[in-house]
């Protein structure tokens, strides 16, 4: 099944990784670990938030793009730009601009992912209703958020919204418009998400709710930015493309979501440490007096991605002048065609890192030898073992991955002298 | 039979780090590969036994006994103790000062809730010498 199976968009180039551990501190679920100079990613514990794209120094995470060149493969292509990109441009006022440059990059035609939204929207509010038992209702927006759950808050899957993403809702309205449009069949018509980030990618190439994503293809909005610069200067007539408002364009900052269902027992939380701890306070039971919990991984919401080009908080700016005068929604209704797709193909299946063994009997005895180990190690955290914690080392040793002298405090070197790295040193340290 | 056993001191007066060793637990008992339900009870229960003791007794020692068939939790302290155990048990009643509840704590759910999510609980309190909670939660097949 596809989702015992691990996609991921994080690439690492190793010619560029210089071995330092920034990354590793970072990453939220731990995932990762310096090995040999190099950096290398746990495949099952990566949720694809991008945090470390963002922190490495030498530039070496990357997301996996694919060229322009695969809009040669259909007959018909539709540009799916999402809202967060509005904000990526300084100076720009009218989204339209964008819209109309697209189709001189290869495009035939775009449907804007915020009216996508605008239709979940409206679902999404009958759902909330609908769905009074499991409250608070967890969004499912953002894909690094489900991924999250599904590894480290298993017991809230029930929580979140499966009903697919305004993206995914817009991929299935703009190829039904296509095939209206032109008569060719579903398969000519190449339906491209321009992605704010690495989740969504990874979400479209391999999706955890979902048989297959109904989105062919997948751009980085970082690597289209130039060519679109280049062509939002040559438009010559701006066309009126843009069929979303308010509502659609609020969902690429954080809080539009949460706003868009007017039910005022929601919250709107984004960054990665403050949506861990909203969540461990929604296992704990402490919210439940809220109906809707909004929940992005980056800051200020999806403007924010680690495959958008401008400042999060300009970008975010930007987006909020360009709604102002926008009218509040332009896709008030759900088509009725879409009512059944709209939700998740399939369950989404729990995937059980933290568990040390299947039997809690024998899981038991490994806490006990890492209990031990912890206690045997500085508690420095230092990161010098490549590992981010003590606590991680020795849970990386208790299932086999490492060993006691990867930590530098733990062997004697030559002559018994123990190279103790400067920050680390007592006062009176032996030689 | 395998028992794992964990020891949490609780700060008085810091609500910030009431929720540590609740915390911490979960953690653990997600690691061991517990039910969601059994760890869910036993984090619940433990958190508010954390805020009685910040609010009420100035802190106090945690003991956690862990095997595979049942979470035994110990919770001591040498606080004001409770008068009226019944009177405690009511859900409402508090004793606890309106700075307290201005925090939103204090709302006399501690006690009720705990007994709601333990399957075995048992109270010792001694006026002007302190309270020990001990309680149980089985984890069924």
């Amino acid at each position: 099944m596809a989702s015992n199976t691990f996609f991921h968009s994080v690439r690492l180039d190793a010619a560029k990784c210089v071995g330092c551990t920034n990354c590793i501190k970072r990453c939220p679920t731990g995932a990762i670990r310096v090995r040999r100079g190099k950096a290398q990613i746990l495949s099952e514990r990566c949720i694809d938030c991008g945090e470390c794209i963002l922190i490495c120094p030498s530039h070496a995470k990357y997301a996996e793009s694919y060229p322009l060149s695969e809009l040669q493969n259909y007959k018909y292509k539709v540009a799916l730009p999402p809202p967060e990109l509005y904000g990526q441009f300084r100076n720009l006022e009218d989204p339209n601009r964008i819209l109309t440059a697209l189709l001189s990059l290869g495009f035939d035609d775009v449907f804007e992912v915020a009216a996508g939204a605008e239709v979940v929207t409206e679902r999404m509010r009958l759902y909330v209703k609908e769905h009074a038992d499991k409250k608070p209702l967890i969004s499912s927006d953002c894909p690094a958020v489900v991924r999250l759950i599904r590894v480290r808050f298993p017991s809230l899957i029930d929580h979140l919204v499966n009903l697919n993403p305004p993206m995914e809702v817009a991929a299935e309205l703009a190829r039904a418009r296509a095939v209206e449009k032109t008569g060719l069949s579903p398969s000519e018509i190449g339906i491209f998400y321009l992605s704010p980030c690495t989740a969504k990618i990874s979400s479209i190439k391999q999706p955890i709710c979902n048989e297959k994503s109904r989105i062919d293809g997948v751009f980085a909005i970082r690597d289209i930015y130039k060519p679109l610069l280049a062509a939002m200067e040559a438009v010559d007539e701006v066309k009126p493309l843009q069929h979303s408002g308010r509502i659609g364009m609020s969902w690429g900052i954080s809080g539009g979501e949460a706003a868009s269902l007017l039910d005022e027992k929601s919250l709107a939380a984004a960054g990665i440490e403050n949506i861990i701890s909203l969540l461990e306070e929604i296992e704990d039971e402490k919210l439940e007096d809220l109906d809707f919990v909004e929940l992005r991984s980056c800051t200020v919401g999806c403007v924010a991605g680690p495959l958008t080009v401008e400042n999060p908080f300009v970008a975010k700016a930007r987006l909020k002048a360009m709604r102002k005068y926008a009218q509040i929604s332009c896709n008030a209704a759900v088509p009725k065609a879409l009512t059944k797709e709209m939700h998740w193909g399939h369950p989404l299946q729990e995937v059980g890192i933290l568990k040390l063994d299947e039997d809690i009997s024998e899981a038991m005895k490994k806490m006990q030898r890492l209990q031990e180990i912890e206690k045997s190690l500085p508690g420095l955290d230092c990161g010098t073992c490549g590992a981010p914690s003590c606590h991680d080392l020795a849970e990386d040793i208790v299932r086999g991955r490492a060993s006691i002298e990867d930590c530098v405090f733990s062997g004697k070197g030559e002559n018994g002298y123990i190279p103790i790295p400067v920050p680390f040193r007592k006062s009176k340290q032996q030689k | 039979m395998s028992t794992l056993s964990l020891h949490y001191t609780v700060s008085g007066d810091d609500f910030t780090r009431a929720g540590e060793a609740s915390g911490d637990v979960k953690k653990q008992l997600k690691a061991l590969g517990f039910p969601a339900d059994v760890i869910r009870n036993v984090v619940i229960a433990l958190y508010e036994g954390e805020i009685n003791m910040v609010i009420h007794a100035n802190g106090g020692q945690i003991d956690v006994n862990i095997s595979p068939e049942r979470i035994h939790m110990v919770l001591k302290d040498s606080g004001p103790g409770i008068e009226d155990i019944e009177r405690a048990m009511q859900k409402g009643y508090s004793t606890a000062p309106e700075n307290i509840r201005a925090l939103g704590f204090g709302a006399g759910m501690g006690l009720p809730n705990i007994k709601k999510y333990t399957d075995e609980m048992h109270i010792d309190s001694t006026v002007g010498v302190g309270t020990t909670l001990a309680l149980t939660v089985l984890v069924k097949a």
